[in-house]
Protein backbone atom coordinates (compact mmCIF):
# COMPACT_ATOMS: atom_id res chain seq x y z
CA UNK A 1 0.00 0.00 0.00
CA UNK A 2 1.55 3.33 -1.05
CA UNK A 3 0.51 5.87 1.85
CA UNK A 4 0.96 9.91 1.21
CA UNK A 5 0.58 11.41 4.46
CA UNK A 6 0.72 15.34 4.36
CA UNK A 7 2.49 17.44 7.24
CA UNK A 8 2.53 21.28 8.25
CA UNK A 9 5.27 22.96 10.37
CA UNK A 10 4.09 24.68 12.64
CA UNK A 11 5.42 27.26 15.67
CA UNK A 12 4.57 25.50 19.03
CA UNK A 13 2.84 27.78 21.34
CA UNK A 14 2.71 27.51 24.82
CA UNK A 15 0.90 29.58 27.39
CA UNK A 16 0.52 32.59 25.27
CA UNK A 17 0.88 32.70 21.12
CA UNK A 18 3.47 35.75 21.01
CA UNK A 19 2.68 38.16 18.11
CA UNK A 20 5.27 40.30 15.88
CA UNK A 21 5.03 43.87 16.77
CA UNK A 22 3.16 44.83 13.25
CA UNK A 23 0.63 41.43 14.27
CA UNK A 24 1.03 39.89 10.89
CA UNK A 25 2.29 36.87 12.21
CA UNK A 26 3.27 34.71 15.44
CA UNK A 27 6.46 35.93 16.65
CA UNK A 28 8.64 32.76 16.42
CA UNK A 29 11.95 33.98 17.54
CA UNK A 30 11.39 31.96 21.09
CA UNK A 31 9.23 28.91 19.95
CA UNK A 32 10.14 25.38 18.67
CA UNK A 33 8.41 23.91 15.87
CA UNK A 34 6.25 20.71 15.33
CA UNK A 35 3.45 19.31 13.40
CA UNK A 36 0.38 18.92 14.80
CA UNK A 37 -1.50 16.01 17.07
CA UNK A 38 -3.63 15.01 14.09
CA UNK A 39 -0.97 14.77 11.39
CA UNK A 40 1.19 13.17 14.52
CA UNK A 41 -1.93 10.69 14.10
CA UNK A 42 -1.83 10.21 10.47
CA UNK A 43 1.70 9.39 10.21
CA UNK A 44 1.41 6.41 13.00
CA UNK A 45 -1.68 5.42 10.89
CA UNK A 46 0.35 5.12 7.61
CA UNK A 47 3.35 4.06 9.51
CA UNK A 48 1.14 1.13 11.44
CA UNK A 49 -0.87 0.35 7.53
CA UNK A 50 2.66 -0.25 5.26
CA UNK A 51 3.77 -2.66 8.52
CA UNK A 52 0.65 -4.80 7.92
CA UNK A 53 0.40 -4.23 4.23
CA UNK A 54 3.12 -4.00 3.10
CA UNK A 55 3.99 -0.74 1.06
CA UNK A 56 5.72 2.78 1.90
CA UNK A 57 5.12 5.47 3.77
CA UNK A 58 6.03 9.01 1.93
CA UNK A 59 5.56 12.33 4.01
CA UNK A 60 5.08 15.64 2.42
CA UNK A 61 5.19 19.42 3.77
CA UNK A 62 4.53 22.68 1.53
CA UNK A 63 6.55 25.67 2.92
CA UNK A 64 10.34 26.78 3.73
CA UNK A 65 13.39 24.50 3.71
CA UNK A 66 13.73 24.45 7.47
CA UNK A 67 10.34 21.90 7.04
CA UNK A 68 12.94 19.59 6.45
CA UNK A 69 12.76 19.44 10.47
CA UNK A 70 8.89 18.21 10.51
CA UNK A 71 9.37 15.63 7.24
CA UNK A 72 12.67 13.92 9.15
CA UNK A 73 10.81 13.37 12.23
CA UNK A 74 7.73 11.68 10.53
CA UNK A 75 10.67 9.57 8.55
CA UNK A 76 12.46 8.70 12.38
CA UNK A 77 8.92 7.42 13.65
CA UNK A 78 9.35 4.86 10.64
CA UNK A 79 8.07 6.81 7.36
CA UNK A 80 10.30 5.77 4.68
CA UNK A 81 10.59 9.05 2.12
CA UNK A 82 10.38 12.87 2.32
CA UNK A 83 9.22 15.33 -0.11
CA UNK A 84 9.60 18.96 0.80
CA UNK A 85 7.13 21.02 -2.08
CA UNK A 86 8.59 24.33 -2.18
CA UNK A 87 5.60 26.57 -3.62
CA UNK A 88 7.06 30.25 -3.76
CA UNK A 89 5.97 32.10 -0.92
CA UNK A 90 5.90 32.26 2.69
CA UNK A 91 2.13 31.55 3.99
CA UNK A 92 -0.01 30.11 1.16
CA UNK A 93 -3.58 30.42 1.98
CA UNK A 94 -5.77 27.13 1.94
CA UNK A 95 -6.49 26.75 -1.73
CA UNK A 96 -2.80 27.91 -2.75
CA UNK A 97 -1.86 24.92 -0.23
CA UNK A 98 -4.00 22.93 -1.65
CA UNK A 99 -2.98 23.82 -5.16
CA UNK A 100 0.56 23.19 -3.87
CA UNK A 101 -0.11 19.53 -2.56
CA UNK A 102 -2.16 18.58 -6.05
CA UNK A 103 0.76 19.51 -7.82
CA UNK A 104 3.55 17.73 -6.20
CA UNK A 105 1.24 14.56 -6.21
CA UNK A 106 0.89 14.36 -10.04
CA UNK A 107 4.67 15.28 -10.43
CA UNK A 108 5.73 12.76 -7.87
CA UNK A 109 3.04 9.78 -9.24
CA UNK A 110 4.35 10.83 -13.05
CA UNK A 111 5.14 7.49 -14.05
CA UNK A 112 5.43 5.85 -10.53
CA UNK A 113 3.11 3.82 -8.55
CA UNK A 114 0.26 6.11 -7.51
CA UNK A 115 -1.09 6.82 -4.41
CA UNK A 116 -3.54 4.44 -2.79
CA UNK A 117 -4.29 6.56 0.03
CA UNK A 118 -3.66 10.00 1.03
CA UNK A 119 -3.61 10.95 4.89
CA UNK A 120 -4.00 14.52 6.55
CA UNK A 121 -5.06 16.29 9.81
CA UNK A 122 -8.64 16.98 10.33
CA UNK A 123 -7.22 20.97 10.34
CA UNK A 124 -3.52 22.05 10.60
CA UNK A 125 -2.81 23.30 13.89
CA UNK A 126 -2.14 27.45 13.69
CA UNK A 127 -4.40 27.66 10.78
CA UNK A 128 -6.99 25.17 10.80
CA UNK A 129 -8.65 25.63 7.64
CA UNK A 130 -10.05 22.28 7.64
CA UNK A 131 -10.13 22.16 3.98
CA UNK A 132 -6.45 21.66 2.31
CA UNK A 133 -7.54 17.71 2.25
CA UNK A 134 -10.93 18.06 0.75
CA UNK A 135 -9.37 20.15 -1.87
CA UNK A 136 -6.40 18.19 -2.80
CA UNK A 137 -8.91 14.63 -2.64
CA UNK A 138 -11.67 16.75 -4.80
CA UNK A 139 -8.53 17.53 -7.21
CA UNK A 140 -7.16 14.52 -7.79
CA UNK A 141 -10.83 12.67 -8.05
CA UNK A 142 -10.76 10.72 -5.02
CA UNK A 143 -13.38 10.03 -1.90
CA UNK A 144 -12.42 11.72 1.39
CA UNK A 145 -13.94 11.59 5.04
CA UNK A 146 -12.88 13.83 7.29
CA UNK A 147 -12.59 13.70 11.35
CA UNK A 148 -11.85 9.73 10.90
CA UNK A 149 -11.51 8.12 14.28
CA UNK A 150 -10.75 5.16 13.26
CA UNK A 151 -9.54 3.50 10.02
CA UNK A 152 -9.06 0.26 9.13
CA UNK A 153 -8.79 -2.05 5.77
CA UNK A 154 -11.86 -3.81 5.26
CA UNK A 155 -11.80 -5.48 1.37
CA UNK A 156 -10.74 -3.42 -1.13
CA UNK A 157 -11.34 -0.26 0.54
CA UNK A 158 -12.21 1.12 4.00
CA UNK A 159 -14.30 1.49 6.86
CA UNK A 160 -13.99 4.25 8.61
CA UNK A 161 -15.64 5.40 11.90
CA UNK A 162 -16.18 9.24 12.82
CA UNK A 163 -17.92 11.37 15.65
CA UNK A 164 -20.45 14.12 14.06
CA UNK A 165 -22.91 15.78 16.00
CA UNK A 166 -23.96 13.55 18.56
CA UNK A 167 -23.58 10.32 16.56
CA UNK A 168 -20.75 7.89 15.00
CA UNK A 169 -21.13 7.73 11.65
CA UNK A 170 -19.32 4.07 9.81
CA UNK A 171 -18.32 4.90 6.37
CA UNK A 172 -16.91 2.69 3.92
CA UNK A 173 -14.88 3.77 0.75
CA UNK A 174 -12.79 2.16 -2.20
CA UNK A 175 -9.28 2.62 -2.68
CA UNK A 176 -7.98 4.91 -3.83
CA UNK A 177 -9.13 7.00 -1.47
CA UNK A 178 -8.13 10.20 1.42
CA UNK A 179 -9.01 10.72 4.86
CA UNK A 180 -8.50 13.30 7.22
CA UNK A 181 -7.81 11.88 10.70
CA UNK A 182 -8.20 13.06 14.17
CA UNK A 183 -6.08 12.82 17.48
CA UNK A 184 -7.77 9.86 19.16
CA UNK A 185 -7.30 7.82 15.88
CA UNK A 186 -4.09 5.88 17.41
CA UNK A 187 -1.27 6.54 20.06
CA UNK A 188 1.48 7.75 18.24
CA UNK A 189 4.81 6.54 18.77
CA UNK A 190 7.97 8.21 20.05
CA UNK A 191 10.51 8.08 17.71
CA UNK A 192 13.65 5.20 18.30
CA UNK A 193 16.75 6.25 18.49
CA UNK A 194 17.78 4.20 15.42
CA UNK A 195 14.60 5.91 13.37
CA UNK A 196 15.89 9.08 14.60
CA UNK A 197 19.42 8.41 12.97
CA UNK A 198 18.32 7.19 9.82
CA UNK A 199 15.66 10.05 9.60
CA UNK A 200 18.78 12.42 9.70
CA UNK A 201 21.01 11.10 7.04
CA UNK A 202 17.98 10.30 5.02
CA UNK A 203 17.73 12.66 1.30
CA UNK A 204 14.71 14.67 0.54
CA UNK A 205 13.53 14.93 -2.65
CA UNK A 206 12.28 18.58 -3.43
CA UNK A 207 9.73 19.55 -5.77
CA UNK A 208 8.68 22.83 -6.70
CA UNK A 209 5.37 23.78 -7.89
CA UNK A 210 3.62 27.06 -8.73
CA UNK A 211 -0.01 27.31 -7.09
CA UNK A 212 -2.38 29.94 -8.06
CA UNK A 213 -3.59 31.97 -4.92
CA UNK A 214 -6.83 31.74 -3.35
CA UNK A 215 -9.22 34.54 -2.36
CA UNK A 216 -8.54 34.59 1.37
CA UNK A 217 -6.23 36.69 2.77
CA UNK A 218 -4.87 37.37 6.08
CA UNK A 219 -4.26 40.72 7.23
CA UNK A 220 -3.61 40.89 10.81
CA UNK A 221 -3.90 38.20 13.52
CA UNK A 222 -4.45 39.23 17.50
CA UNK A 223 -4.93 37.76 21.26
CA UNK A 224 -8.69 37.59 22.37
CA UNK A 225 -9.59 39.65 25.11
CA UNK A 226 -8.75 37.65 28.16
CA UNK A 227 -11.54 39.29 30.72
CA UNK A 228 -11.36 36.75 33.73
CA UNK A 229 -10.55 38.35 37.48
CA UNK A 230 -7.41 38.14 39.26
CA UNK A 231 -6.72 34.59 40.95
CA UNK A 232 -7.22 34.49 44.98
CA UNK A 233 -4.75 31.86 46.11
CA UNK A 234 -6.40 29.68 48.57
CA UNK A 235 -3.36 28.41 50.44
CA UNK A 236 -0.32 26.29 50.38
CA UNK A 237 -0.04 22.52 50.18
CA UNK A 238 -2.18 20.33 52.26
CA UNK A 239 -3.08 22.88 55.26
CA UNK A 240 -5.51 24.87 51.80
CA UNK A 241 -7.73 21.55 51.73
CA UNK A 242 -10.46 23.33 53.78
CA UNK A 243 -10.29 26.40 52.01
CA UNK A 244 -11.31 25.05 48.75
CA UNK A 245 -13.67 22.70 49.81
CA UNK A 246 -15.46 25.70 51.41
CA UNK A 247 -15.40 26.85 48.15
CA UNK A 248 -16.61 24.10 46.13
CA UNK A 249 -19.48 24.25 48.77
CA UNK A 250 -20.50 27.79 48.14
CA UNK A 251 -20.62 26.87 44.38
CA UNK A 252 -22.89 23.69 45.41
CA UNK A 253 -21.11 21.05 43.80
CA UNK A 254 -19.75 19.08 47.62
CA UNK B 1 -29.52 36.88 -2.02
CA UNK B 2 -27.69 34.82 0.80
CA UNK B 3 -27.86 31.68 1.23
CA UNK B 4 -28.27 29.58 4.71
CA UNK B 5 -27.33 26.14 4.98
CA UNK B 6 -30.01 23.83 7.57
CA UNK B 7 -29.01 21.21 9.15
CA UNK B 8 -31.57 18.43 11.39
CA UNK B 9 -34.29 21.16 10.68
CA UNK B 10 -33.36 23.92 12.64
CA UNK B 11 -32.33 27.17 11.43
CA UNK B 12 -28.92 28.09 13.45
CA UNK B 13 -29.93 31.37 14.99
CA UNK B 14 -26.18 33.11 14.50
CA UNK B 15 -26.33 31.84 10.93
CA UNK B 16 -29.78 33.12 10.32
CA UNK B 17 -28.89 36.32 12.26
CA UNK B 18 -25.17 37.28 10.69
CA UNK B 19 -26.90 36.75 7.16
CA UNK B 20 -29.19 39.21 7.53
CA UNK B 21 -26.90 41.71 8.50
CA UNK B 22 -24.89 40.57 5.56
CA UNK B 23 -27.80 40.79 2.88
CA UNK B 24 -31.43 41.84 2.81
CA UNK B 25 -32.99 38.63 1.18
CA UNK B 26 -32.19 35.57 3.03
CA UNK B 27 -32.83 32.22 1.60
CA UNK B 28 -32.07 28.40 3.01
CA UNK B 29 -30.44 25.45 1.86
CA UNK B 30 -31.92 22.16 3.55
CA UNK B 31 -31.07 18.27 2.22
CA UNK B 32 -33.91 16.12 2.17
CA UNK B 33 -36.15 16.25 5.75
CA UNK B 34 -38.61 18.75 5.96
CA UNK B 35 -36.94 22.06 6.06
CA UNK B 36 -39.85 23.28 8.71
CA UNK B 37 -40.56 26.44 6.43
CA UNK B 38 -42.65 28.20 9.19
CA UNK B 39 -39.37 28.01 11.70
CA UNK B 40 -37.01 29.46 8.52
CA UNK B 41 -40.23 32.16 7.92
CA UNK B 42 -39.70 33.48 11.86
CA UNK B 43 -35.91 34.03 11.14
CA UNK B 44 -36.67 36.11 7.75
CA UNK B 45 -35.99 33.46 5.62
CA UNK B 46 -37.87 33.72 2.15
CA UNK B 47 -37.29 30.63 0.34
CA UNK B 48 -35.98 26.77 1.07
CA UNK B 49 -34.31 24.95 -1.70
CA UNK B 50 -34.93 21.24 -0.72
CA UNK B 51 -32.76 19.60 -2.43
CA UNK B 52 -33.72 16.05 -3.60
CA UNK B 53 -31.56 13.22 -4.92
CA UNK B 54 -32.06 9.08 -4.17
CA UNK B 55 -28.46 8.84 -4.05
CA UNK B 56 -28.39 11.00 -1.00
CA UNK B 57 -30.49 9.45 1.04
CA UNK B 58 -27.67 8.98 3.38
CA UNK B 59 -25.31 11.28 4.05
CA UNK B 60 -22.68 11.57 1.52
CA UNK B 61 -19.78 14.77 2.05
CA UNK B 62 -18.76 14.61 -1.84
CA UNK B 63 -22.54 14.51 -2.67
CA UNK B 64 -23.87 16.79 -0.40
CA UNK B 65 -20.91 19.27 -1.31
CA UNK B 66 -21.31 18.77 -5.46
CA UNK B 67 -25.19 19.52 -4.99
CA UNK B 68 -24.13 22.73 -3.04
CA UNK B 69 -21.97 23.33 -5.96
CA UNK B 70 -24.29 22.67 -8.50
CA UNK B 71 -27.24 25.26 -6.00
CA UNK B 72 -24.97 27.83 -6.22
CA UNK B 73 -24.17 27.77 -10.13
CA UNK B 74 -27.83 27.81 -10.29
CA UNK B 75 -28.62 30.87 -7.73
CA UNK B 76 -25.61 32.40 -7.49
CA UNK B 77 -25.86 34.00 -3.99
CA UNK B 78 -23.47 36.91 -2.54
CA UNK B 79 -22.82 34.26 -0.42
CA UNK B 80 -22.97 30.73 1.63
CA UNK B 81 -23.75 31.02 5.09
CA UNK B 82 -23.64 27.22 7.63
CA UNK B 83 -22.76 26.60 11.04
CA UNK B 84 -19.17 25.23 12.13
CA UNK B 85 -20.12 21.94 12.48
CA UNK B 86 -19.02 18.76 10.95
CA UNK B 87 -21.57 18.68 8.55
CA UNK B 88 -21.47 22.24 7.98
CA UNK B 89 -18.16 22.57 7.22
CA UNK B 90 -17.54 19.66 5.21
CA UNK B 91 -19.93 20.53 3.12
CA UNK B 92 -19.15 23.95 2.37
CA UNK B 93 -15.36 22.87 2.06
CA UNK B 94 -16.13 20.45 -0.80
CA UNK B 95 -18.82 22.93 -2.42
CA UNK B 96 -15.99 25.26 -2.38
CA UNK B 97 -13.37 22.74 -3.56
CA UNK B 98 -16.20 21.58 -6.70
CA UNK B 99 -16.92 25.71 -7.66
CA UNK B 100 -13.34 26.69 -7.32
CA UNK B 101 -14.55 29.18 -4.46
CA UNK B 102 -12.27 30.32 -1.43
CA UNK B 103 -14.20 29.24 1.84
CA UNK B 104 -13.52 31.12 5.52
CA UNK B 105 -14.34 28.74 8.42
CA UNK B 106 -15.02 29.57 12.08
CA UNK B 107 -15.81 32.98 11.73
CA UNK B 108 -16.83 35.09 14.73
CA UNK B 109 -17.53 38.26 12.87
CA UNK B 110 -18.48 39.08 8.76
CA UNK B 111 -18.96 42.69 7.52
CA UNK B 112 -20.12 42.87 3.87
CA UNK B 113 -19.05 44.69 1.03
CA UNK B 114 -16.46 43.52 -1.52
CA UNK B 115 -14.15 41.86 0.01
CA UNK B 116 -16.16 40.84 3.05
CA UNK B 117 -14.32 41.66 6.27
CA UNK B 118 -14.32 38.95 8.49
CA UNK B 119 -12.49 37.50 11.78
CA UNK B 120 -11.60 33.75 12.27
CA UNK B 121 -11.30 32.03 15.53
CA UNK B 122 -8.09 30.11 14.94
CA UNK B 123 -6.83 26.87 17.56
CA UNK B 124 -10.90 27.42 19.07
CA UNK B 125 -10.36 30.89 20.43
CA UNK B 126 -6.24 30.54 20.92
CA UNK B 127 -5.93 33.62 18.46
CA UNK B 128 -8.18 35.85 16.08
CA UNK B 129 -7.70 36.22 12.70
CA UNK B 130 -9.03 39.31 10.49
CA UNK B 131 -9.12 38.46 7.17
CA UNK B 132 -10.48 39.62 3.69
CA UNK B 133 -12.31 37.02 1.76
CA UNK B 134 -12.44 37.78 -2.61
CA UNK B 135 -14.97 35.55 -4.41
CA UNK B 136 -17.93 36.18 -6.59
CA UNK B 137 -19.70 33.53 -4.48
CA UNK B 138 -18.02 33.83 -0.25
CA UNK B 139 -18.42 30.67 1.54
CA UNK B 140 -18.24 30.87 5.25
CA UNK B 141 -18.96 28.76 8.71
CA UNK B 142 -19.75 30.42 11.69
CA UNK B 143 -18.41 29.46 15.04
CA UNK B 144 -21.17 29.31 17.70
CA UNK B 145 -19.20 31.83 19.35
CA UNK B 146 -19.92 34.06 16.78
CA UNK B 147 -21.00 37.91 17.82
CA UNK B 148 -24.64 37.90 16.71
CA UNK B 149 -25.39 41.09 14.95
CA UNK B 150 -28.24 43.20 16.60
CA UNK B 151 -30.62 42.54 13.79
CA UNK B 152 -31.80 39.95 16.31
CA UNK B 153 -33.65 36.98 16.07
CA UNK B 154 -37.27 35.95 15.01
CA UNK B 155 -39.72 38.80 13.67
CA UNK B 156 -42.40 39.38 11.62
CA UNK B 157 -43.66 35.85 10.24
CA UNK B 158 -43.58 36.31 6.40
CA UNK B 159 -44.22 33.27 3.56
CA UNK B 160 -41.19 30.91 2.96
CA UNK B 161 -41.93 29.00 -0.10
CA UNK B 162 -40.44 26.01 -0.68
CA UNK B 163 -38.63 24.80 -3.82
CA UNK B 164 -37.34 21.44 -4.97
CA UNK B 165 -34.14 21.35 -6.44
CA UNK B 166 -32.92 17.90 -8.15
CA UNK B 167 -28.58 17.98 -8.52
CA UNK B 168 -27.62 15.88 -11.13
CA UNK B 169 -25.15 13.22 -9.51
CA UNK B 170 -23.67 9.77 -10.37
CA UNK B 171 -22.46 6.85 -8.10
CA UNK B 172 -18.81 8.34 -8.30
CA UNK B 173 -20.02 11.32 -6.22
CA UNK B 174 -20.98 9.26 -3.33
CA UNK B 175 -17.93 6.93 -2.96
CA UNK B 176 -17.54 7.95 0.97
CA UNK B 177 -21.21 7.76 2.78
CA UNK B 178 -22.52 6.86 5.69
CA UNK B 179 -23.34 3.39 5.62
CA UNK B 180 -23.81 2.93 9.19
CA UNK B 181 -25.02 5.41 12.10
CA UNK B 182 -24.92 4.97 16.21
CA UNK B 183 -25.54 6.98 19.09
CA UNK B 184 -22.34 8.07 20.56
CA UNK B 185 -21.28 6.27 23.69
CA UNK B 186 -17.51 7.10 24.81
CA UNK B 187 -16.58 10.58 25.87
CA UNK B 188 -20.05 12.20 27.00
CA UNK B 189 -19.59 11.80 30.28
CA UNK B 190 -16.67 14.59 30.37
CA UNK B 191 -18.76 16.67 28.40
CA UNK B 192 -21.55 16.70 30.68
CA UNK B 193 -19.74 16.23 33.99
CA UNK B 194 -20.99 19.49 36.03
CA UNK B 195 -17.83 19.11 37.79
CA UNK B 196 -14.21 17.81 36.62
CA UNK B 197 -11.07 16.86 38.08
CA UNK B 198 -8.33 17.26 35.60
CA UNK B 199 -4.84 16.29 35.70
CA UNK B 200 -1.79 16.69 33.60
CA UNK B 201 2.01 15.95 33.98
CA UNK B 202 2.13 16.33 37.59
CA UNK B 203 0.35 13.34 38.43
CA UNK B 204 3.50 11.86 37.26
CA UNK B 205 1.56 7.79 36.42
CA UNK B 206 -1.43 5.98 35.41
CA UNK B 207 -1.26 4.90 39.19
CA UNK B 208 -1.18 8.63 40.35
CA UNK B 209 -4.95 9.20 38.92
CA UNK B 210 -6.79 7.24 41.81
CA UNK B 211 -7.26 10.13 43.98
CA UNK B 212 -8.90 12.16 41.31
CA UNK B 213 -10.54 9.64 40.36
CA UNK B 214 -11.63 9.24 43.79
CA UNK B 215 -12.43 13.02 44.53
CA UNK B 216 -14.61 12.98 41.18
CA UNK B 217 -16.50 10.52 42.45
CA UNK B 218 -17.48 12.32 46.03
CA UNK B 219 -18.17 15.28 43.81
CA UNK B 220 -20.72 13.22 41.02
CA UNK B 221 -17.82 14.54 38.60
CA UNK B 222 -15.72 13.29 35.51
CA UNK B 223 -11.90 12.76 35.67
CA UNK B 224 -10.35 14.91 32.71
CA UNK B 225 -6.18 15.19 31.91
CA UNK B 226 -3.61 17.08 29.33
CA UNK B 227 -2.31 15.80 26.11
CA UNK B 228 0.64 14.73 28.41
CA UNK B 229 -1.53 12.31 29.94
CA UNK B 230 -2.63 11.10 27.15
CA UNK B 231 0.82 10.78 24.95
CA UNK B 232 2.54 9.21 27.83
CA UNK B 233 -0.46 6.44 28.11
CA UNK B 234 -2.18 7.51 31.43
CA UNK B 235 -5.05 8.39 30.44
CA UNK B 236 -6.96 7.35 26.95
CA UNK B 237 -8.20 10.45 24.95
CA UNK B 238 -11.49 10.48 25.19
CA UNK B 239 -10.46 11.84 28.91
CA UNK B 240 -8.34 14.74 26.90
CA UNK B 241 -9.32 18.21 27.55
CA UNK B 242 -8.51 20.62 24.97
CA UNK B 243 -8.00 21.93 21.79
CA UNK B 244 -7.45 18.22 20.03
CA UNK B 245 -9.55 16.60 22.76
CA UNK B 246 -13.17 17.83 24.14
CA UNK B 247 -14.23 20.98 24.81
CA UNK B 248 -15.88 21.67 28.07
CA UNK B 249 -17.93 23.57 30.32
CA UNK B 250 -18.21 22.48 33.68
CA UNK B 251 -19.34 24.57 36.31
CA UNK B 252 -16.29 23.39 38.05
CA UNK B 253 -12.52 22.76 36.48
CA UNK B 254 -9.83 21.56 38.81
CA UNK B 255 -6.63 21.08 37.02
CA UNK B 256 -3.94 19.28 38.97
CA UNK B 257 -0.60 19.48 37.84
CA UNK B 258 -1.50 21.07 34.48
CA UNK B 259 0.71 23.72 33.07
CA UNK B 260 -2.20 25.82 30.82
CA UNK B 261 -1.01 25.62 27.71
CA UNK B 262 -2.91 27.34 25.28
CA UNK B 263 -4.24 24.59 23.62
CA UNK B 264 -5.50 23.21 27.19
CA UNK B 265 -6.85 26.75 28.17
CA UNK B 266 -9.13 26.39 25.57
CA UNK B 267 -10.52 23.28 26.03
CA UNK B 268 -11.60 24.16 29.58
CA UNK B 269 -11.74 28.30 29.92
CA UNK B 270 -16.00 28.12 29.45
CA UNK B 271 -15.69 26.65 32.87
CA UNK B 272 -17.84 28.56 35.28
CA UNK B 273 -14.65 28.45 37.93
CA UNK B 274 -11.21 27.22 37.53
CA UNK B 275 -9.04 25.65 40.20
CA UNK B 276 -5.63 25.09 39.52
CA UNK B 277 -3.55 23.09 41.98
CA UNK B 278 0.04 23.40 41.27
CA UNK B 279 3.79 23.65 42.69
CA UNK B 280 4.34 26.41 40.47
CA UNK B 281 3.20 29.60 41.51
CA UNK B 282 3.90 31.16 38.43
CA UNK B 283 1.99 28.21 36.02
CA UNK B 284 0.14 30.07 33.31
CA UNK B 285 -3.08 27.85 34.57
CA UNK B 286 -2.69 29.60 38.38
CA UNK B 287 -2.58 32.68 36.82
CA UNK B 288 -5.44 32.34 34.60
CA UNK B 289 -7.61 30.72 37.35
CA UNK B 290 -10.47 32.03 39.62
CA UNK B 291 -8.81 30.27 42.60
CA UNK B 292 -5.21 28.01 43.18
CA UNK B 293 -3.35 26.58 45.72
CA UNK B 294 -0.02 26.13 45.35
CA UNK B 295 1.49 22.51 46.38
CA UNK B 296 2.15 19.14 45.47
CA UNK B 297 -1.32 17.43 44.22
CA UNK B 298 -0.36 14.36 45.80
CA UNK B 299 -0.83 15.94 49.15
CA UNK B 300 -3.42 18.47 48.49
CA UNK B 301 -5.64 16.41 46.65
CA UNK B 302 -5.65 13.63 49.66
CA UNK B 303 -6.46 16.06 51.84
CA UNK B 304 -9.87 17.52 50.25
CA UNK B 305 -10.63 13.92 49.98
CA UNK B 306 -10.23 14.04 53.78
CA UNK B 307 -12.23 17.18 54.47
CA UNK B 308 -14.99 16.14 52.22
CA UNK B 309 -15.29 12.94 54.08
CA UNK B 310 -15.05 14.95 57.51
CA UNK B 311 -17.53 17.07 56.54
CA UNK B 312 -20.01 14.63 55.23
CA UNK B 313 -19.65 12.17 58.36
CA UNK B 314 -20.17 15.26 60.40
CA UNK B 315 -23.19 16.11 58.54
CA UNK B 316 -24.95 12.59 59.04
CA UNK B 317 -23.37 11.13 62.07
CA UNK B 318 -22.16 13.15 65.26
CA UNK B 319 -24.92 16.03 64.53
CA UNK B 320 -27.64 13.90 65.14
CA UNK B 321 -25.92 12.63 68.02
CA UNK B 322 -25.23 16.44 69.31
CA UNK B 323 -28.81 17.37 69.21
CA UNK B 324 -30.00 14.34 71.14
CA UNK B 325 -27.49 15.75 73.80
C1 LIG C 1 -1.76 21.81 17.98
C2 LIG C 1 -1.67 21.38 19.41
C3 LIG C 1 -2.80 20.91 20.05
C4 LIG C 1 -2.76 20.55 21.38
N1 LIG C 1 -3.91 20.11 21.97
C5 LIG C 1 -3.91 19.88 23.31
C6 LIG C 1 -5.10 19.49 23.99
O1 LIG C 1 -6.16 19.28 23.40
N2 LIG C 1 -5.04 19.32 25.33
C7 LIG C 1 -3.88 19.53 26.05
O2 LIG C 1 -3.92 19.38 27.28
N3 LIG C 1 -2.75 19.85 25.43
C8 LIG C 1 -2.72 20.03 24.08
N4 LIG C 1 -1.55 20.34 23.46
C9 LIG C 1 -0.29 20.28 24.25
C10 LIG C 1 -0.02 21.54 25.06
O3 LIG C 1 0.67 22.47 24.24
C11 LIG C 1 0.84 21.21 26.29
O4 LIG C 1 2.01 20.54 25.87
C12 LIG C 1 0.14 20.32 27.32
O5 LIG C 1 -1.16 20.81 27.59
C13 LIG C 1 0.96 20.30 28.60
O6 LIG C 1 0.41 19.37 29.50
P1 LIG C 1 0.66 19.53 31.06
O7 LIG C 1 0.16 20.85 31.50
O8 LIG C 1 0.11 18.31 31.71
O9 LIG C 1 2.25 19.42 31.19
P2 LIG C 1 3.33 20.53 31.49
O10 LIG C 1 3.21 21.67 30.58
O11 LIG C 1 4.62 19.83 31.59
O12 LIG C 1 2.93 21.07 32.93
C14 LIG C 1 2.98 20.32 34.10
C15 LIG C 1 2.55 21.22 35.25
O13 LIG C 1 2.42 20.45 36.43
C16 LIG C 1 3.03 21.15 37.52
N5 LIG C 1 3.42 20.12 38.49
C17 LIG C 1 4.43 19.23 38.38
N6 LIG C 1 4.43 18.39 39.44
C18 LIG C 1 3.39 18.75 40.22
C19 LIG C 1 2.85 18.26 41.44
N7 LIG C 1 3.39 17.20 42.07
N8 LIG C 1 1.77 18.88 41.95
C20 LIG C 1 1.21 19.96 41.33
N9 LIG C 1 1.68 20.45 40.17
C21 LIG C 1 2.74 19.86 39.62
C22 LIG C 1 4.15 21.94 36.91
O14 LIG C 1 4.46 23.05 37.69
C23 LIG C 1 3.55 22.34 35.56
O15 LIG C 1 2.85 23.56 35.65
C24 LIG C 1 -1.56 20.66 22.10
C25 LIG C 1 -0.40 21.11 21.46
C26 LIG C 1 -0.45 21.46 20.12
C27 LIG C 1 0.80 21.96 19.44
N1 LIG D 1 1.67 23.55 4.37
C1 LIG D 1 1.20 22.31 4.40
N2 LIG D 1 1.99 21.26 4.04
C2 LIG D 1 1.53 19.98 4.07
N3 LIG D 1 0.29 19.65 4.45
C3 LIG D 1 -0.54 20.65 4.81
C4 LIG D 1 -0.14 22.02 4.80
N4 LIG D 1 -1.19 22.76 5.21
C5 LIG D 1 -2.20 21.90 5.47
N5 LIG D 1 -1.82 20.62 5.23
C6 LIG D 1 -2.60 19.39 5.43
O1 LIG D 1 -3.98 19.68 5.38
C7 LIG D 1 -4.59 19.43 6.64
C8 LIG D 1 -5.71 20.41 6.87
O2 LIG D 1 -5.21 21.74 6.89
P1 LIG D 1 -6.19 23.00 7.02
O3 LIG D 1 -7.12 22.97 5.87
O4 LIG D 1 -5.28 24.19 7.02
O5 LIG D 1 -6.92 22.86 8.32
C9 LIG D 1 -3.43 19.47 7.63
O6 LIG D 1 -3.70 18.75 8.81
C10 LIG D 1 -2.33 18.83 6.80
O7 LIG D 1 -2.46 17.41 6.77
Amino acid sequence: MEVLVCVKRVPAAGARVPLTGDGRDIDTRHLGFTIGPHEECAVEEAVRLVAAHGGRVTVLAVGPAECAEQVRYALAMGADRGVLVDAGRSDPDPEATAGAITQAVRTLTGGEEPFDLLLFGDCSADAGHHQVGIRVATGLGLPIVSGVKALEVAGDGLRMRREAGDGVEVYRVPLPAAAAVREGLNLPRYPSLPGRLRARKAELRTVAVEPEPGGLRTVRLRQPADDRAAVVVLGHGAAAAPAVVDVLDELGVV
Amino acid sequence: MLLTVVEDREPTPEVCALARSLDPVVEAVAYGADPGPRELARWGVTAVHRIRHELLDAYAPEGYGEALAQLVARLRPSGVLAAATEHGTEILAHAAARAGLPLATDCVSVTGGDPWRLVRSRGGGMLLEEAELAAPVKLVTVAPAAAVPAAGPPHAVGECAVAEFVPELEPRHVRARVVERAARTEGTGLATASVVVSGGRGVGSAEGYAVLEELAGLLGGAVGCSRVATGNGWRPHRDQVGLTGTRIAPEVYLACGISGATQHWVGCMDARTIIAVNTDPDAAMVARADYAVIGDLHEVLPAMVAEIRARRSVHSGPVVSEERG
